[in-house]
């Protein structure tokens, strides 16, 4: 009874220690690498091999990206408001902010 | 803000079909309302897999086997896709897993039937693939960005699950008499069961409300049955299979078919645990989980014997 409890946690213990990885794949040359989403893994090696099974069976990607979550640094989203505001004046950085002739070409 | 206001803002965002996203404030219940929905969806598709992969040595030709293979493959992604995104709302996935083995979470009552001729697979295909798509579209445009992710992806690979099973139907069809009556026989078991895939009546979704104001879900229960049904019957004509329901006929006034009641003793029994497979598929699950320990043990000692080497 011991030893199967201690089994059990012993077993819980690996799946919680592999790591969350975001894969990002990059669907063909010329495109950016995207996020699609997420896997665990052993290791690096592992999550990459595991997301062309899981995110590329139909050739979806030419290349992957794998990234331990734990590495991203992300903005916060409760702060996003003061984060953004600096852009949010400065309208004259869109072309369209510019009244100019009709006779204008090229521009 | 106040919680209060918190709830407001909330509500606003929702009804501006705006998506929330991981680390943003929900109320506690939406979030535990998702894990909840989400894991379930995730363990049917696990569960999902176990009626199909009795099948796959049994496949009549090598043609069905890799295409039930590539099913069942699709399958097993699909169960991580939705786990990965039931993990973006803070809960372990080994938490989900327990849940699932100690029958404290539940899984689509329809795995709980058995799969036993050839043409059930091709039934399951058509009917219980196709109910599910029925629901996965609808939740495409679900309010929590990563589910809805997750269902986009999902919707795309999953296409081919009802095509291949229609197909299965459709060669049975045109068979001996023999492969006729097969066909017939599966339609006649699953027809009820995937109608009870969509859950209770509105009027016995306690949830459901709650859920639609969130737009977790974006179309009631009875909603998406009466479309399933619509869609499915000129299906079968086209098999010339015949749906086992003398309640069912089209009605022009409300421009849909009408059909007959569902057993819903039989429904709560299967859900309470009391269907023909609840204990055969618990197990199996188990079991590989069990099993497959020394799997995930040796690919973790792997791992560090390579980074050992590295270092």
């Amino acid at each position: 009874m011991l030893k199967n409890d201690h089994e059990k946690s012993h077993k819980t213990n690996i799946m919680k220690n592999w790591p969350l990885f975001e894969i990002f794949i990059r669907s063909k040359n010329g495109l950016d690498h995207r996020h699609v989403g997420s896997l665990h893994a052993a290791d690096a090696h592992m999550a990459l091999e595991n997301a062309r099974d899981v995110y590329t069976r139909r050739q979806e990607g030419v290349s992957i990206w794998v990234v331990e979550s734990k590495d991203i640094t992300a903005s916060d989203p409760s702060e996003s408001g003061a984060f953004f505001e600096p852009a949010e004046d400065k309208i004259y950085r869109h072309p369209t902010f510019y009244e100019l002739p009709e006779a204008l070409k090229h521009m | 803000m106040s919680n209060e206001e918190l709830l407001v803002h909330f509500q606003s965002r929702i009804d501006a079909e705006e998506k929330i996203e991981a680390k943003d404030w929900m109320p506690e219940e939406y979030r535990r309302t998702l894990i909840r929905q989400i894991s379930q969806h995730a363990h049917s598709e696990v569960v999902g897999m176990l009626p199909e992969g009795n099948w796959i040595t049994r496949a009549p030709s090598l043609k069905r086997k890799s295409v039930l293979l590539a099913k069942i493959q699709d399958e097993a992604g699909h169960g991580l896709y939705l786990y990965g995104a039931a993990e973006t709302l803070g809960v372990e996935r080994d938490v989900l897993i327990d849940e699932l083995h100690s029958g404290k979470a539940k899984y689509s009552s329809i795995f709980n039937y058995p799969a036993i001729s050839w043409a059930d697979m091709g039934a399951i295909g058509w009917l219980v693939d196709g109910a599910a798509i029925m629901n996965q579209v609808a939740l495409c445009r679900t309010s929590y960005g990563p589910y809805a992710r997750a269902m986009v992806r999902i919707c795309k690979e999953e296409s081919f699950h009802q095509r291949q099973g229609y197909d299965i139907l459709l060669t049975l069809s045109r068979g001996s008499d023999e492969q006729i009556r097969m066909a017939q026989d599966a339609l006649n078991r699953w027809w009820w069961p995937s109608l009870m895939m969509f859950g209770p009546n509105d009027s016995n979704s306690p949830h459901s409300a709650q859920s639609l104001m969130w737009k977790i879900k974006r179309f009631s229960n009875d909603e998406l049955r009466q479309k399933f049904v619509d869609m499915t019957v000129p299906q079968a004509e086209i098999l010339g299979l015949k749906i086992p329901d003398a309640k069912l006929k089209w009605n022009p006034d409300r421009g849909h078919y009408d059909f007959g009641e569902i057993d819903w003793v039989e429904f709560n029994n299967v859900v309470k645990g009391d269907g023909p497979c609840n204990k055969l598929r618990l197990e199996a699950r188990i079991k590989a989980h069990e099993e497959g320990a020394w799997v995930r043990e040796a690919a973790l000692a792997y791992a560090e014997k390579r980074s050992r080497k590295i270092a």
